[in-house]
């Protein structure tokens, strides 16, 4: 994210909101905009949003064939769910949360954001020359956004898995939207303490580490399902997951290269480094499996695809492609690890949110320190010493938000399905469906 | 011998397994199937409530001696019913007459080969 951009972009709607004219900007030396938007950044960023989107279902498929037949409905409703809620969330405050004027440094405003309403026709300013500012329509940076801001609450989903209500998980993705990732976003991208300091290119702190620490804390406070793990729970499709993490690789390319807001170098060199990250995820991944069971499995290679693509996330726009290649396969290796250990400690983080999106995510803000392809000027040191504030603070906000909203809301609404509702499964006794036709459920 | 055939709720599949092990029953055969007796199950379908004729039901086989004839019925009847009371649809047990049983391994027939 850049943030010399966002914070033109508050000024600029700061005098459109004071009513200053053109006139007068331009007396200041202000912003002289060019007639027409930058076609080529405005058609990769209007891309980017639609390819960051399809990661949605992508999730929705890779986590609905991971669990029992039972609850494949129930599990894809949580991805889909979050398209709905935070969709509409995201319009009304979530962009004016994230991205308007700090307050703190901690949470952004501005009133011309809410409900998106100056955003409608606002210009986002790209590159000056000559006197003359390029821009984007911000409606596309705010629908990019949007994307993310979705798809973070979703991927806390697979960590209490096949066992929560439908209206408390509705309640807890609002409120950890609005209480969690808002602020997080802020803190890092939109101006907050942390911004220009922590290289958190698209999202390793903000998304995956806060998701994946949530998704462990809610577990470990809901408890494991019945049966857990003396029961095999087996996937029911795993058919769906291979889909899924495809459709979340191409997807990824948005979401890293779109996060340049540019279409350029960078953009490209984003591209690049997350392509092969994904890659040596995946072929470490096998190679371990292989090695440790003398087979390699479907969903060891979606792990793998899934935690080199986690760990280059906050890294993409600033790493070798050889960091892509050691960040990739040391994820592979770092979140096998922990599952192993997740398995030794018997908690139930039914699809390993934080053994994959959490572990994967810390490898990546750290780790990326050592690759960057210009050492900024403050050192290696400083910057590691940026890097450990930011996962700390991620790890900090998203652990005591989550553990408060979790108890909130099971205390109240209540967020752990009864046991006999979990015995008959969501796709029954939440949504009166069945994902696989009448002789297939079980 | 005798053959017992149990017909249960697919959600309590996990419970009778339980119960059945504790009594020392571990050889089963179980396939989903769908049938109908009293109950009557309602999907959602567009917003329009259908009622299919069939229900998924887990079918249980257990074929034993007759010493585990009364253990397994009573394990199975407290486990896969649901509440205190029980409700419609909980399902049924059969036990039929086993007329030979063959062990395709080694040969072996009757007790021995269960």
């Amino acid at each position: 994210m850049k943030t010399g951009r966002l914070f033109a972009m508050g000024l600029l709607a700061a005098a459109a909101l004071l009513g200053i004219t053109d006139f007068a900007a331009a007396q200041e030396g202000e912003t002289v905009f060019a007639n027409d938007p930058d076609t080529g950044i405005t058609a990769w960023m209007l891309t980017s949003t639609a390819l960051v989107l399809l990661m949605v279902p992508g999730l929705a498929l890779f986590y609905g064939g991971l669990v029992r037949t039972k609850n494949v409905l129930g599990t894809m409703m949580h991805s889909f769910a979050a398209m709905a809620i935070i969709g509409v969330l995201w319009a009304v405050v979530g962009y004016a949360m994230t991205f308007g004027d700090t307050i703190g440094g901690i949470i952004g405003w501005a009133s011309d954001k809410f409900m998106l309403a100056g955003t409608d026709t606002a210009k986002m300013a790209m590159d000056t020359e000559n006197g003359v500012t390029s821009w984007i329509p911000e409606p596309v940076f705010a629908m990019f956004q949007g994307k993310f801001a979705i798809i973070t609450p979703a991927l806390i989903a697979g960590a209490f898995a096949e066992r929560v209500r439908f209206l408390g998980y509705c309640v807890f993705i609002a409120l950890w939207s609005l209480l969690v990732y808002n602020p997080l976003a802020h803190i890092v991208w939109g101006g907050g303490f942390l911004t220009g300091e922590a290289i958190d290119f698209a999202g390793g702190t903000v998304i995956h580490i806060s998701a994946g620490v949530s998704g462990l804390i809610a577990v470990l406070y809901l408890g494991a399902r019945r049966g857990y793990p003396k029961v095999a729970m087996h996937p029911n499709n795993l058919v769906l997951t291979m889909l899924g993490a495809g459709l979340l690789w191409v997807g990824w390319f948005g979401f890293n290269a779109g996060s340049s807001v540019s279409s350029g170098m960078q953009t490209a060199q984003a591209l690049m480094v997350t392509q092969i990250a994904a890659a040596a995820g995946a072929l470490v991944w096998i190679i371990i499996e292989g090695i440790q069971h003398g087979k390699a499995t479907s969903l060891g290679m979606a792990s793998g695809i899934l935690a080199g693509l986690v760990a280059i996330t906050p890294a993409a726009g600033d790493v070798t492609p050889l960091g892509a290649i050691l960040l990739g396969g040391a994820a592979s290796i770092a979140c096998y690890l922990a599952i192993l250990l997740k398995n030794r400690l018997g908690y139930d983080d039914t699809l390993d949110v934080f053994g994959i999106h959490g572990m994967a995510g810390i490898i990546g803000a750290l780790g990326l320190t050592f690759f960057l392809r210009s050492v900024p000027d403050h050192g290696v040191a400083t910057q590691f010493w940026f890097q450990v504030k930011g996962v700390g603070v991620s790890i900090a906000f998203a652990v005591v938000v989550t553990i408060v909203l979790v108890i909130l809301i099971d205390k109240t609404i209540g967020l752990r399905l009864p046991q006999d509702d979990e015995m008959a499964g969501m796709d029954h006794s939440l949504h009166g469906e069945h994902g696989y036709g009448l002789l297939n459920v079980g | 011998m005798k053959l017992i055939t149990a017909i249960i709720q697919p959600d309590r599949l996990d419970a009778v397994r339980e119960a059945l092990i504790k009594h020392e029953v571990f050889r089963i055969t179980v396939s989903r199937c769908a049938g109908r007796g009293r109950a009557e199950e309602i999907d959602l379908y567009r917003g329009a409530e259908v009622a299919p004729d069939l229900i998924p039901k887990v079918r249980i086989d257990i074929a034993c001696n007759e010493d585990f004839v009364e253990p397994a019925i009573e394990a199975i009847c407290t486990a896969a019913r649901h509440g205190d009371s029980g409700t419609i649809g909980d399902g049924k047990i059969m036990v039929t007459n086993l007329e030979q049983i063959v062990r395709i391994r080694t040969g072996e027939r009757g007790s021995e080969a269960i």
